[in-house]
């Protein structure tokens, strides 16, 4: 899926460059997007090796098991984790993240727990319904307090800054509620064609 | 309301650290060890992900410097006319699961341009802090992990993230 979509994003741009004599804009922007890539990787270096370190003094000291343990009948209903396993404490720790706006700490979070999860995946090429079911949860957005909307509206001369976030409370809940309703939408169709 | 609301943002992570950190000496974890030792993990996990940060990076930016993106937009605008959407936010919606950065650089300039306290304003803000990068999100975890069928993910995603660009309109229309 995503195969065809980065050719069609990429097909497309290169052809609507040259019908519209923006090539030189297409040729500059592949050579930025390497060395932005790698910007962007190494800004994200150290704050995954922080919270990856943080994450395991946290999994070592049994933090993570007591999370596992506190929000086990909340989660157990959604995830089909075993019981205790450090799995759903990665995943609490992650939504913990994207929900208080901790921003760069997401990332890493948010890959401890795909890689929790995926210590429990049978097929190690095809995405697990746990690892599908955390993906949309994570890319619904699930934010208490978006940080950078406030700060830009607040320096676009906002009278009330913080005055939209009652909106984006409801709007992030029906997006959750959105994606997970259809989440187990689409995992009984799949079941009913057979896992491909 | 916003005072309590910025302290709780600027108190998160510090007191997440804290947290962590002081129930790693009360259970008697080496806690410096053992960071290092996770930290370690981090440095294979980011070098994993480069590729895929690059090659994600390549798509987003070809597009858009292509104009690409604002012929799409321009070919949406009257289908999202038809249904009552305000034709100004259709950038956002088309770029905001695509880019965070470019996302916040364009909400940056239309919060200048349309004032952040009217209707338009106020619904791209929404949409910005109640939907999420889909696309970068989904290639960077999943090439974390090595998973490349990833099924119905990006159709839940999409349809996720359409019911919060259409419910930002509604609420602050209604509120």
């Amino acid at each position: 899926m995503l195969n065809y979509i980065w050719v069609v994003m990429i097909l497309l741009g290169v052809f609507w460059g040259l019908a519209t004599g923006r090539l030189e804009n297409v040729t500059e922007a592949v050579i930025s997007s390497s060395e932005e890539g790698v910007q962007l990787a190494f800004v994200l270096l150290g704050v995954m090796c922080l919270w990856s370190g943080l994450m395991q003094v946290a999994q070592k000291s049994g933090l993570i098991k007591s999370i596992t343990k506190l929000t086990k009948d909340f989660f157990a209903g959604l995830f089909n984790v075993p019981d205790n396993h450090p799995a759903i404490g990665a995943i609490v720790l992650s939504f913990a993240s994207n929900f208080f706006g901790l921003g760069n700490a997401a990332t890493p979070l948010g890959i401890k727990a795909m890689e929790s999860l995926q210590t429990l995946n049978d097929k190690k090429d095809t995405a697990s319904n746990d690892m599908i079911l955390f993906m949309v949860i994570n890319a619904s957005c699930i934010q208490f307090i978006p940080t950078n909307v406030i700060a830009l509206r607040d320096a676009a001369g906002s009278l009330d800054a913080t005055g939209i976030l009652p909106h984006v409370w409801i709007s992030s809940f029906i997006s959750t509620a959105t994606a997970i309703i259809f989440n187990f939408i689409f995992r009984n169709i799949a079941k009913k064609r057979g896992i491909k | 309301m916003t005072y309590i609301m910025n302290w709780l943002s600027k108190a998160a992570i510090p007191g997440l650290i804290a947290i962590i950190l002081i129930f790693g000496v009360v259970k008697k974890t080496p806690v410096f060890d053992t960071f290092i030792e996770g930290a370690k993990e981090g440095l294979y996990t980011t070098i994993k992900i480069l590729p895929v940060i690059v090659g994600i990076m390549l798509g987003i930016n070809v597009l858009n410097a292509s104009g690409a993106l604002d012929m799409i937009v321009s070919l949406l605008k009257p289908i999202a006319s038809l249904f009552g959407i305000p034709e100004q936010v259709l950038p956002m919606a088309i770029l905001r699961p695509i880019s965070g950065s470019a996302s916040l650089g364009l909400l940056s300039r239309q919060l200048k341009e349309y004032g952040p306290d009217t209707q338009i304003g106020r619904i791209l803000s929404v949409m910005m802090g109640s939907t999420e990068t889909i696309f970068y999100t989904i290639t960077v975890y999943y090439g974390a992990v090595g998973v490349k069928k990833t099924r119905y993910t990006l159709w839940v995603s999409l349809i996720a993230g359409l019911a919060g660009f259409i419910s930002a309109i509604l609420v602050c229309r209604i509120l």
